[in-house]
């Protein structure tokens, strides 16, 4: 297939990542529909948890919000959110954690919490909510954002939750045991950190997107890998199961009545 | 022992100016009757601590209600921002709010270590984030057994927590089930508690043994609202919302929309009125 757009492509992309054997700590948005996708197209067995507590969660339409009803019904266990943070999270029982975020710089470092000077921002955004230790907590860190010079920055004014720090072993340094994030999934195309410096660099660029809009899509002088392949587009079936969620959770959500009156 | 009481009581004896205010509820079960019941007897000053402020807090902050607020993640869940938190932050509109934000672990922790009547609470946290630069009290200890550095908050102790629940028996005693976030610990953490439920039973009846159920001697007031947690939810009683706080957005987005909104539906209403919240979900059901 190859009438997509960027951001289903960015989606089933992200999916691919994971595997059946993966418990994995899902972000809300664009982490939490490829965690769903994953789960029913390739990785029917993976667990997903929310950090409102929900453990081995199947929504059949995507959550607007991480405590959705729909996340506990469909949960093998609910636990309190001391326990989420506590046992399962710090107790080293979540393979990998899948965050997107306002901003990241070249070390894979994420701002959601404000832009500007934190004592007088020009935006307040929601803050880091779990981000700050599931990025540290978990085995290994997947993130997903569109590729833009918003987002893509030469530095971030605020970091919410480290991924490689200042580059190179940080995360050792603070004695961290984690690997950190070890991909980051956009529209455009895939980064990997490099395996000494740990910058992002581009490893695989998807179909029909060129190297020139990659680069004026970044906010940073960005490197390319010495090997660079195209993404494989998606298939019919990772389309139609994205798309048919897709159509699912927006009747979901829209509601019956005027409740807002 | 609880008192079973109307909510104009319950938040007149309990939630004073001034007070440091625990409404907690992650996503499910947030208790806006009792948060509109606050607006409505104009209820100043507080210090509102939540882990995941949403459009409740939006409301108090927006009609000036509050001089600070202690939380971990400050949004509307899918949606976007809190207009409202975001004008007082960046505007200092309608006024000045004083922010101490931590990450929901430190939270969640930090309830915890207050339902355990400890000083402050432990964790393996922060690691090379900014908060711990900008907000004094993330500090660290090292562990005396094995020398590892950890951080620690200070406990959270409201004078009040304000919960929703899903029923209460006649003597008071409480049972939520469902995401339970982390009202258990908000509850034993505070001095006081106001808890709103659906239903007020016979017989508790809790369909697992698991259940939380908070006794009666642990809560100070029960109050019958049902529907009270709109546009949240209840578990087993409707549904969330999600229209509703889709079209928050454009309410909170402009001052003037904002305060014909709240005098509309919080100023001229009462706790009543949630409750046809609750009978359309039914008879839809």
């Amino acid at each position: 297939m190859t009438d997509f757009t960027p951001t289903e492509m960015m989606t089933i992309a992200a999916s691919r990542e994971l595997s059946n054997d993966d418990v994995c700590f899902v972000g809300i948005g664009a982490p939490s529909a490829a965690c769903n996708v994953a789960r029913l197209t390739h990785a029917p067995d993976i667990t997903l948890i929310y950090e409102s507590g929900t453990v081995g969660t199947k929504p059949d339409v995507l959550p607007l919000s991480i405590g959705d009803g729909e996340l506990c019904d469909t949960a093998l266990f609910t636990v309190s959110v001391p326990e989420m943070f506590r046992y399962w999270l710090q107790g080293g029982r979540i393979t990998t954690g899948f965050l997107g975020g306002a901003q990241i710089d070249r070390f894979a470092n994420l701002n959601t919490t404000v832009v500007g000077p934190y004592d007088h921002p020009k935006v307040r955004l929601p803050g880091g909510g779990g981000a700050p230790e599931i990025a540290s907590n978990c085995g290994r860190i997947f993130i997903t954002m569109a590729l833009s010079k918003r987002g893509f920055v030469e530095k971030l004014p605020f970091i919410t939750s480290m991924g490689h720090g200042e580059g190179g072993n940080h995360r050792e340094r603070l004695g961290m045991k984690t690997k950190g994030p070890t991909r980051v999934i956009t529209d455009l195309c895939i980064l990997d950190p490099d395996p000494e410096t740990k910058e992002l660099t581009v490893v695989s660029i998807h179909h029909g997107v060129t190297r020139d809009e990659i680069v004026g899509n970044c906010g940073w002088a960005i490197k390319f890998a010495d090997t660079v392949i195209e993404t494989p587009v998606p298939t019919e079936t990772e389309l139609s199961v994205l798309r048919d969620i897709n159509a699912r959770t927006k009747k979901a959500h829209q509601g019956t009545d005027k409740e807002a009156a | 022992m609880a008192r079973i009481l109307s909510l104009a009581e319950a938040v007149a004896e309990n939630v004073k100016d001034g007070d440091t205010v625990a409404m907690e509820g992650f996503t499910h079960l947030i208790p806006y009757a009792a948060g509109h019941e606050v607006i409505r007897q104009g209820r100043k000053d507080l210090f509102l601590v939540r882990m995941t402020p949403d459009i409740l807090y939006d409301q108090l902050i927006g009609v000036g209600a509050a001089r600070g607020m202690k939380f971990s993640w400050g949004g509307n869940p899918g949606v976007g921002s809190l207009h409202r938190f975001r004008d007082a932050v960046e505007n200092q509109w309608p006024r000045p709010l004083e922010i101490e934000e931590h990450s929901h672990a430190a939270m969640a922790n930090a309830y915890e270590a207050g339902a355990a009547n400890l000083p402050f609470a432990t964790l393996r946290g922060y690691i090379g984030a900014d908060l711990p630069k900008v907000n004094p009290n993330i500090k660290s200890v090292t562990c005396p057994f094995t020398g590892e550095v950890l951080a620690v908050v200070p406990a959270i102790r409201p004078d009040v927590t304000i919960i929703h629940a899903q029923r209460a028996d006649r003597k008071g005693n409480v049972l939520l089930e469902g995401i339970v976030g982390v009202q258990k610990e908000a509850v034993l953490a505070a001095k006081r508690s106001i808890v709103t439920v659906e239903e007020i039973v016979d017989e508790l009846n809790p369909p697992s043994p698991n259940s939380v159920v908070l006794p009666t001697w642990a809560v100070t007031a029960v109050v019958h609202v049902p529907g009270g947690a709109f546009p949240s939810y209840a578990h087993g009683y409707y549904p969330r919302s999600n229209a509703f706080y889709i079209a928050w957005d454009e309410i909170a987005r402009d001052r003037e929309t904002f305060t014909a909104w709240i005098k509309e539906n919080v100023l001229d209403a009462k706790p009543e009125d949630f409750a046809r919240h609750a009978a359309k979900s039914a008879k839809a059901a």
